[in-house]
Formats: C-alpha cells, structure tokens, sequence
C-alpha cells in the first residue's frame, strides 16, 4: 500500500524468559494521516505494540520475534533506535517521566541537542512546537511548577520538536481531570490539522479521543480482536462485552434501536445524538 | 459518622490544605469531586487519621482523630489509594488478605473465616494460592478491594477507583458500592469520572482550594456552571441532554429513564415519513 507508513505482518513477541506470548500474530496497517485509537484491558498488549513501533522491541527489551513490523519503509528490528525516533515520537502516560530540565525552553530543546540539530534550526523548531501547543506563557518557567495537563502539553512540545512522521502518546487522559482531557484533545486535533502527523493514541476510555479519531484498534489478551471506524466498533455488540467503554450516549443510541427506534448515525456526543432526533422530529 | 468541625490544614510548605472545613458523612454514596490540587486526598487523609488538622477537629464514630491511632482509626475507615494495585506484596492471595487481620489480632479461626468469605464475594476463591501479581489488573482492584473489606470498616473510601479499569470492571466496582450502600456502608469516593458518579447518583461535595465550594444531590450540583468550571469537569451526557430537552428538573438518571422518555416523545409527535 502506497500510504502505508506502519506496518504489522504476522507479528508475534515474547519477552525474554516470559513464557508467553505478549502479541500474537498482529497484522495491522496504519495510513500516512490517519488518528487511531488503541483500547483494551490492562496487560492486553498495547504497550508491547507500541515498543515494537518505536523499536525499543527488540533494541532495548529482547525476546522472540516471528514476523515484521515496518515503519515509514524501515524495518524495525533491522533499524537503529535513533533512525526510528526521528519518525516515531513517544508521549509517555506520566510525562514527569519525560521533563526533566529546569525550564520548559531547555526541556523542550533537549532532543534537538542531542540529535545535533544546527542552533537557529533548533530556535526555530523550539518556536514552532511552543506555539502549537499555547505554552508560550510557559516558557522559562520550571516544570515542576506546572499543572498535570500544562506538563502533558510540555512533553507533547518537546516530541513535537523533532518533527516526527507519528506520534504515539500513551494513555495521555488517564491522570487528566475531565476537562483538561478535552482540551488537551483539541490540542491534538489542531496538530494533526496542521502537521497531517499520523497519530496513534493508547486509551481505556474513549469519551475523549473517540470524537477526534478515524478509527479503533480493540486489542486481548495480545490479539487485535476488532478494527475499524470509530462510529462502526462503538455500536458493536461484542466491543460491550470487551470491555470498551462505550459513550453512555451511544449506548442509549443502541437501546433505542433495540426497541425499534432507529435514529441513523451512531452519536458520540448528546449533540449528535439530538441532532438525530430532531431530524426524525420535524419534517 | 464521620464530622469535621472547622478543619484547618497547612503543609509544612505552606500551602493550604484545608480551609475552615464543616460537613458530616454517615452511611451512603458521597462522592468528592474538585480539580488537582482541590485538598480531596487531603481531606480523606484527616478520616483515618494520617493527617491530623492544624484548626478545628475531626471526629469518627465520636472519637477525636487526636486521640487515636491511624491503626484503630483504619478499622472504622478503610481507604484504597489510587494505584492500590502497586502495593500487592505479599505471597498468596490469601496472605494478602490474611495481613491485615493479623496486625489488628484476629485469631486464627476467625482469620480463616474472613478469607472464606471475602474470596467468595468477590469471586476470587480460585486463586486462593495464586500469587496477587498473576492476577490481571481488574482482579487485583478487587484484591485491593477485599484486603480492605475483610476487616469490615464502617466507612470504605476510594480515591479514583476507575482509572485505568475497563467497563467491564467499573461495573463491578458500581455494583459493588451499591451493595456496601444497602448494607448501611459509607462509601466515599474522589473521582473524576463522571459518568461513574452519575450511574450511583450519590451525595456529591464539590471542592475548591482546599474549600468546600458545594454540597448536594448530583443532579443539582452537575447542573451548574459555575461548579462545573472550577471543579473542571464536564457535564455527563445523560444530564446534558436533559438540558437540551429542557427536562433538567428531573434529569434522566439512568438510560431506562431516557429511553422512556425518548420513545414517548417519539410516539407523540409525527414521525417523518420517507414518503
């Protein structure tokens, strides 16, 4: 596929001395552009598929491989680590993990230092990824003066900076309070207007990133067992049984269609879902 | 009971913790809601006694947290932090409970017997002589659950429960609250889940910088603004279409309500037709 830019083949992994197998058999293809969201139980896999994305599988954690995974043409367990983090960056799940300098500038520029990107090139990206993200009131002061979403946004600039082709944040809403969690997925939505990056997102609830991505990825127990439109794996039967949290407007969507009322489009939001309703209402 | 009576807290810091705190939590739901930083762990941490006020008094069952240890505070109050699941240790599932029973010194008759019976209610006899750390991450928020349960406090309190669970388990941990409730428990959880809370329809006190900002009915305080924003929540959505359907007064609180509403609204006016 030409717009391809990650690529499972019949990838399985296990962690060394583990026993078991952590994926099993994934076959998964990710579009240029595309935002999907990752969901399932706790321990199902979705961390291993994201360090078989940014080749901390195999480089850092060793085990067993059967099968591919490519990213942007590279072959991850053939490529070195820093190749594949210039296309791939990382927001972890508690971004106190990834901040760590005394003023958010520093922090944000670290990355750019270390890859040894030219002084003014840095200037410039540093600029850029600050003002993407509304943090320019941020700029000199220290990290740890910063509120939960401030330091998410904080960490988010500084992958930004280096100009990855995918961006991968791992549970970015969990240690949210609800409303800087919507923010926050504005803020992403506004990057990948801008940018056109291909985001991944790692969730267990979905009332956020449900409305900004194209698709979803359902992973147990290291299987991928259901993929496809948001509004599709929503409404079916078996993402309940799973566990997915489903939009308790969704769910009264469903209800209604149980009971012989159909209102057409399955809503994420109490204004999509009137929207159906006024629709059936007035002719 | 628990009655705080003009709290004060400060941190050695500086900053404040508590402001001149007033309220009384008996048996039922109450749910704490307020931003990061609002003081709802440190008002939890007063109920078993780890923080003690700098002004004012906290009383459990009538007894001044002054005057008690955390240990003999901890029977009345069970509290499972947040990321509970971490603190796992011990060997067995059944060690696991059996711990804390020992430490407040049940005999061992009586300890054999607790385990029996927490396994049972919470599904867990099956891995009696399991590790904790094999268990998958929802059992082990019900392990966490039952290790606090055992030793049968008054008043249970949870600080996030939901996070990180699956639907799945914030079912079980739904029906769960609701059980303790019907058994004369006081439940209190800091969440900021609202669709949770709003499923349980509890007590909710909202808190601001170390204040109390509002005390009430879940419909009443979800429904005004000016809670909303400084608590930084977002409406649930059954409440949020209550409002756009203008039947706020008596919001929908569960999905059967809406439903109703819904097909009667629909059975009363003309449908469109596609002709």
């Amino acid at each position: 596929m030409e717009n391809e830019i990650i690529s499972f083949i019949d990838y399985s992994f296990a962690y060394q001395n583990s026993g078991q197998r952590a994926l099993e058999n994934i076959n998964l293809s990710i579009k240029r552009g595309e935002i999907v969201v990752i969901v399932g139980p706790t321990g199902c896999g979705k961390s291993t598929l994201l360090r078989s994305i940014n080749g901390l599988i195999p480089h850092m954690f060793q085990g067993e491989i059967k099968g591919s995974v490519t990213v942007d043409g590279l072959l991850v367990q053939e490529s070195p680590v820093n190749e594949l983090s210039k296309r791939v960056g990382l927001v972890f799940q508690n971004p106190e993990n990834q901040i760590f300098m005394f003023t958010v500038e520093r922090d944000i520029a670290f990355g750019l230092e270390n890859t040894g990107v030219p002084r003014l090139e840095m200037k410039k990206r540093v600029d850029e990824a600050i003002e993407s993200l509304g943090i320019g009131h941020l700029r000199y002061k220290p990290p740890y003066e910063l509120s939960d979403g401030e330091k998410h946004r904080v960490a988010i600039a500084g992958v930004l900076a280096m100009k990855p082709d995918i961006l991968v944040l791992d549970e970015p809403t969990s240690l949210l309070d609800p409303r800087s969690a919507m923010d926050l997925m504005k803020t992403i939505e506004g990057l990948h207007k801008k940018f056109g990056m291909t985001i991944l997102i790692v969730e267990h609830r979905l009332e956020f990133s449900a409305v900004i991505a194209n698709r979803i990825v359902v992973m147990n127990k290291g299987k991928i067992v259901s993929t496809g439109p948001v509004r599709e794996i929503l409404a079916a039967e078996e993402s309940l049984k799973l566990g997915v949290g489903i939009p308790p407007i969704t769910r009264l969507h469903m209800a209604l269609k149980d009971g012989g009322i159909e209102l057409g489009q399955t809503p994420i939001t109490p204004k999509e879902f009137m929207q159906n309703v006024r629709g059936k209402l007035h002719d | 009971m628990i009655s705080f009576q003009s709290v004060g807290f400060v941190f050695q810091n500086g900053t404040r913790g508590l402001h001149d705190v007033t309220l009384e939590i008996g048996e039922g739901i109450t749910a704490i809601i307020g931003a990061n930083g609002a003081g709802k762990t440190t008002l939890v941490r007063h109920m078993n006694g780890l923080l003690v006020p700098k002004l004012g008094n906290v009383f459990v069952n009538g007894q001044n947290t002054r005057d008690a240890t955390v240990a003999q505070l901890s029977r009345m109050v069970g509290i499972l932090f947040q990321n509970s699941e971490r603190q796992l240790f011990s060997n067995t599932v059944e060690e696991e409970i059996s711990y804390g029973l020992k430490n407040f010194g049940l005999r061992d008759d009586q300890i054999g017997a607790k385990v029996d019976e927490v396994l049972s209610f919470f599904d867990l006899s099956d891995y009696r002589g399991k590790s904790p750390l094999t268990l998958s991450g929802g059992e082990k928020k019900m392990l966490c659950l039952a290790v606090v349960l055992a030793w049968e406090p008054d008043f249970l309190v949870l600080d996030e429960p939901t996070i990180g669970q699956d639907s799945i388990n914030k079912e079980r941990i739904e029906a769960l609250v609701r059980r303790l409730a019907s058994k004369r428990k006081g439940i209190i959880i800091i969440s900021h889940d609202v669709e949770f809370l709003w499923n349980l329809q509890p007590r909710v006190i909202a808190m601001s910088n170390g204040s109390i900002l509002a005390d009430g009915k879940a419909s009443h305080i979800f429904s005004k603004r000016r809670i909303i924003q400084k608590t930084r929540i977002v409406r649930p959505q059954l409440l949020e279409l209550s409002t756009i359907l203008e039947t706020v007064s008596n919001p929908f609180s569960s999905q059967d309500q809406a439903v109703n509403y819904l097909k009667d609204l629909m059975n009363k006016s003309p449908l469109k037709t596609s002709a």
